[in-house]
C-alpha cells in the first residue's frame, strides 16, 4: 500500500508497479460498494487520501481544480462563499473522494436534473497504466479526437489513476423549494414519480421512502415524515422564483391526483434541511433494527417503477428478508436494501439470491445493471445479462488500449471471458 | 434490425468505407482518402420509440434532426441537438461532435446520447450504455463516439435523453459586458456575443424571462446569425479568454461570435486565408479552430490529437483493419 503526495508520486509508484508486473489498485476514500477498490490477489493499493487539496478555484469561470482525495463536500463547503456549488452530491458526500467519484461516474440526489459525475468533469490528469502522465479532456470546451475523458469516467481504476481534476461549478440556484409528499400506497408514490415527469417538469431532487424505512428515519432524526405513510416522497425544485413556484403547484397537483394525503412544502431554509437530513441518515438510522444490510443500485425505465417495486417485495418476501426502499426515485435508480443479521446461518444464500433476483427483475423491466455505484467485483459476472459477447468484447479491448499491460485494476467490470476467444480459466492463486 | 444488419454486412465485405449523412457536415474534418476501391455506407433512418413519460427516445441515426425534433415537439419535448442546418442526421451530427448553441444551459452534445449501437470495422454490431436515463454499466461508449468522425464505428442507432420545452425562450441584446451577464443571470441559455453587442437566450417560465430582462434593461431582439463567409471554422478556448481572443480577432478581417461562458467562438471569413490567421489567434490563446466549411487547403483541425499513441490504441480497437472513413480524423503516426 502506499499514500502518494503528488500525480509524479503516483506515476513513480504505478512505474515501479509496472517494472515488477505487479497489478495496482486505486483507492480514494473506500466507500464505493461494488468492491472497485477491493484488492484482489497481491496488488499494490495506491491511495489518494493524502492527496486532498483543493488546487484553485476560478469563481468567474466556475471551475476547480482538485486533488483526487479532496472530499466531495469540502469542495462544496469551499465554493460557498462565491455563491456555487458541486452539483454530485452522493449519500456518501461527507466521506467519498472526487477521485472515486471520477472513478464510478458517482450520482447523487441533485444529479437528476444536473446529471452525474460525468457532466461536470472537465479534465482529468491521469496516470496511465505505464506511469504517463497525461491530460485527458480540457478547459476548452472540445478537444481534437476521441472524448476520452468521458471513456475514463466511471472505468473504475481500470484505465489509469487521476491525480489530478477539473470540475465544473454551478452558481446557487436563487430559489429553493422541497416538499414531502405522503401516500397511502407505494403504487401511488411511484405513479406521482412518473406523472411529474410527464408532466414535463424535471425537479432537482426526487427521492422516494418506502414504510420502513420512512418510520426508522422518523424515529432517529424526528423530520416530521409521517409514520403511517405507505411511501413518501421529497422533492426538490429550483431556479428562479415564478419558474418554482409553478413547478411546486405542478407537483402538488399531480401528487393530489395520485391520491397524495399531504403535500408539505418546506416554509424556510430549517425545514428545508431537517427534510433533507432525514434521508441523508437513511442508512445510518438502519443500524438501529439490524447490525446489518446491503444495499442494491440499479435503474429501470421510470415508467416501470411501480411494478418494479411490487416485484422486489416479492423476492425480498420470498427469501423471507426484511426490504427497504429509499432511492433515487425520478431517474429511476432503485436502492434496495436488504436487512439482516450477518450471525444467521444460512443468511448470506438468501441474501444474495434476493440481490440477484433484484436485479435480474430490473434487467427484464429493460433496465441496467447499476446507475451509480458501478460494476466492479459485485457485478461483474451479470455484466452478459445486459451485453453479448461482441458488446463486451469491444469493452474489453478499449480498455486494453488504454492499459496495453493488464495491470490497472484487473477482475474488475469485465469478466473474464470477455475477450472473444479469450480462455476462461482462472489464473493460479487468482480470486473468484 | 435488418437494415442494421446490412450495413454491417456491407462494411464487412468493403475495403474501405466512407459514411455518409445528410451531407450537411461535410467540411468537417479531412477527406476521406483510400487507394482502393471506397464503399459508401449511411445509417438507416427513422424513430424507433418515443417514450415521453421516460425523457427518453430511440432513433436510427439516419434520421434528420428535424424529423426528429417534429417527432417530440408533438411530446412537448426536444433534444438539444440543434444543428445549424436540420437536415443534419442524428448520426452526423454526434460524429462531428459539434455541439449547439444552448451548450451553456443544456451541455455539450455528448451528455444527451445514453445508448449507442455501432457496426464497428468489423461488422460487427456493437452495443454499449443502457436505455435509461442513468447507467454506469461498463464502459461509455456513447460519449467516446460523439465527435469520433466515423473512425470508430457507423453510429446505427442511439438512445437520446430529452427534456421538456421551456414554456419560454426568447432573444434579447444589450450592450453590458458579457462578464456581467453571466454573473448575474441564473443560467441563460446562450450569451452569443460579438465584441459590440450579446445576444442573451433565456428559457424558461415567462414571468422569470421577463424579470431578468428587466433587471438588465435586455431589449427583445431576433436570433443572432452565425458569422457569415464562405469559409467558416469555430474556436475552442478557455473561456476565461475569449476577451483576450477577441482583442486579436479585431484586428483580423473575420467576423465572430463567441458563446460566452462555454469558450466556442464561432468565426467567419470571405478569405481563406483570414481563417487561418483565426486560428493563428487561437492558438496563441491557447485554443484551436475547428474547420467547418470553406478553406479546401486549410488543415481540418490545425492541431494534432494530444495523447496520439492512446489515441491509435483506441480506434485499432474498433477497426484494427483502419476501414471507416480513412484519413477522417488524422492521428499522427506514433514512433514505436
Ligand atoms: C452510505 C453510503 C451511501 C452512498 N451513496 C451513494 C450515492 O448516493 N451515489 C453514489 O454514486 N454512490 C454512493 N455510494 C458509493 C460510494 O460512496 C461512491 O461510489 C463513491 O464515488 C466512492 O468514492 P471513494 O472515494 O470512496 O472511492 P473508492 O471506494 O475508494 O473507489 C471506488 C472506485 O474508484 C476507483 N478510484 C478511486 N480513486 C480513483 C482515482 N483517483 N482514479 C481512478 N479511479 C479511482 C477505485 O479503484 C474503485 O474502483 C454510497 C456509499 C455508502 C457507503
Amino acid at each position: 500500500m502506499c499514500f502518494p503526495e503528488s500525480i509524479e508520486e503516483i506515476s513513480a509508484a504505478v512505474g515501479i508497479a509496472c517494472r515488477h508486473r505487479v497489478p495496482f489498485v486505486a483507492r480514494g476514500s473506500g466507500t464505493g460498494l461494488a468492491g472497485g477498490a477491493t484488492p484482489v490477489g497481491d496488488p499494490l493499493v495506491i491511495v489518494t487520501t493524502r492527496m486532498n487539496r483543493i488546487l484553485e478555484i476560478d469563481a468567474a469561470d466556475r471551475v476547480a481544480w482538485v486533488e483526487p482525495g479532496v472530499c466531495n463536500l469540502d469542495l462544496s463547503r469551499s465554493a460557498r462563499h462565491l455563491g456555487l456549488h458541486y452539483a454530485p452530491d452522493p449519500s456518501s458526500q461527507q466521506a467519498c473522494s472526487i477521485g472515486g467519484n471520477v472513478g464510478t461516474n458517482a450520482g447523487g440526489p441533485h444529479c437528476l436534473r444536473d446529471g452525474v459525475t460525468s457532466a461536470h468533469v472537465l479534465a482529468v490528469d491521469v496516470v496511465l497504466a505505464d506511469g504517463v502522465i497525461t491530460r485527458l479532456g480540457g478547459l476548452a470546451p472540445d478537444t481534437p479526437g476521441y472524448d476520452l475523458r468521458g471513456c475514463f469516467v466511471g472505468s473504475e481504476g481500470t484505465m489509469g489513476i487521476a491525480g489530478r481534476i477539473a470540475v465544473r461549478l454551478l452558481p446557487d440556484p436563487p430559489a429553493v423549494r422541497t416538499l414531502l409528499l405522503d401516500f397511502a400506497s407505494v403504487a401511488a408514490a411511484a405513479a406521482t414519480v412518473s406523472g411529474i415527469i410527464a408532466a414535463g417538469i424535471v425537479p432537482a431532487a426526487l427521492e422516494m421512502m418506502d414504510a420502513p424505512i420512512t418510520r426508522l428515519v422518523e424515529d432517529f432524526v424526528g423530520a416530521g415524515y409521517p409514520r403511517d405513510a405507505e411511501a413518501v416522497l421529497l422533492v426538490e425544485v429550483s431556479g428562479l422564483p415564478e419558474g418554482v413556484a409553478a413547478e411546486v403547484s405542478g407537483i402538488g397537483q399531480v401528487g393530489r391526483d395520485h391520491g397524495a394525503r399531504h403535500v408539505r412544502v418546506a416554509a424556510d431554509d430549517a425545514e428545508r434541511e431537517l427534510l433533507w437530513k432525514g434521508r441523508k441518515s437513511a442508512f445510518g438510522a438502519i443500524a438501529r433494527i439490524a447490525p446489518d444490510y446491503y444495499l442494491h443500485d440499479a435503474v429501470v425505465p421510470r415508467t416501470r417503477l411501480v411494478e418494479v417495486l411490487a416485484r422486489v417485495r416479492e423476492i425480498a418476501a420470498a427469501q423471507d428478508l426484511l426490504v427497504m426502499n429509499v432511492f433515487h426515485a425520478g431517474d429511476g435508480n432503485l436502492h434496495p436494501l436488504l436487512v439482516f443479521d450477518a450471525r444467521e446461518p444460512g443468511i448470506w444464500e438468501r441474501v444474495h439470491a434476493a440481490g440477484n433476483g433484484i436485479v435480474r427483475a430490473c434487467v427484464e423491466a429493460g433496465g441496467v445493471l447499476s446507475g451509480e455505484h458501478g460494476i466492479g467485483l459485485e457485478k461483474r459476472d451479470l455484466m452478459p445479462l445486459v451485453f453479448d459477447p461482441d458488446d463486451l468484447d469491444a469493452q474489453a479491448r478499449l480498455r486494453d488500449a488504454f492499459d496495453p499491460s493488464g495491470l490497472a485494476n484487473p477482475e474488475k467490470v469485465l469478466p473474464r471471458g470477455s475477450r472473444c476467444g479469450e480462455a476462461t480459466r482462472a489464473p493460479e492463486g487468482t480470486w473468484v | 434490425m435488418s437494415a442494421i444488419e446490412d450495413v454491417a454486412r456491407s462494411v464487412e465485405r468493403a475495403a474501405a468505407v466512407e459514411i455518409t449523412g445528410a451531407g450537411t457536415h461535410c467540411g468537417i474534418g479531412a477527406p476521406v482518402v483510400t487507394e482502393g476501391p471506397l464503399t459508401r455506407v449511411a445509417a438507416p433512418a427513422g424513430i424507433v420509440d418515443v417514450q415521453p413519460a421516460d425523457m427518453t427516445v430511440r432513433v436510427l441515426a439516419g434520421t434528420p434532426v428535424a424529423s426528429l425534433a417534429a417527432a417530440l415537439a408533438e411530446h412537448g419535448q426536444e433534444c438539444p441537438l440543434d444543428p445549424e442546418d436540420a437536415r443534419a442526421t442524428v448520426g452526423g451530427v454526434l460524429a462531428c461532435g459539434v455541439s449547439g448553441p444552448r451548450r451553456l444551459r443544456h451541455g455539450p452534445l455528448r451528455d444527451a446520447v445514453l445508448e449507442v449501437r455501432v457496426v464497428t470495422g468489423e461488422g460487427r454490431v456493437v452495443r454499449g450504455g443502457g436505455p435509461t436515463v442513468k447507467n454506469v454499466t461498463g464502459y461509455d461508449l456513447p460519449r467516446l463516439l460523439v465527435g469520433s468522425h466515423g473512425t470508430l464505428g457507423v453510429v446505427v442507432e442511439v438512445v437520446l435523453r430529452t427534456q421538456p420545452r421551456a414554456e419560454t425562450g426568447r432573444w434579447f441584446t444589450t450592450t453590458a459586458a458579457p462578464g456581467e451577464l453571466r454573473a448575474r443571470l441564473y443560467r441563460p441559455a446562450c450569451l452569443a456575443w460579438d465584441g459590440a453587442r450579446t445576444h442573451v437566450l433565456l428559457e424558461g417560465h415567462a414571468a422569470d424571462v421577463d424579470a431578468e430582462a428587466r433587471m438588465l434593461d435586455l431589449v427583445p431582439t431576433a436570433s443572432p446569425s452565425r458569422p457569415p463567409g464562405a469559409h467558416r471554422g469555430r474556436i475552442s478556448v478557455e473561456a476565461r479568454r475569449i476577451g483576450a481572443l477577441a482583442t486579436r480577432l479585431r484586428d483580423l478581417e473575420v467576423t465572430w461570435l463567441a458563446e460566452v461562458g462555454v469558450g466556442t467562438v464561432h468565426v467567419g471569413a470571405t478569405d481563406p486565408g483570414a481563417l487561418d490567421a483565426a486560428r493563428f489567434a487561437a492558438s496563441a490563446e491557447g485554443g484551436w479552430l475547428l474547420r467547418e466549411a470553406g478553406a479546401p487547403d486549410l488543415d481540418p483541425f490545425g492541431l494534432p490529437v494530444p495523447n496520439s499513441a492512446l489515441h491509435e490504441r483506441v480506434r485499432a480497437a474498433f477497426d484494427p483493419l483502419g476501414k471507416l472513413n480513412p484519413g477522417r480524423l488524422p492521428i499522427a503516426q506514433v514512433q514505436t
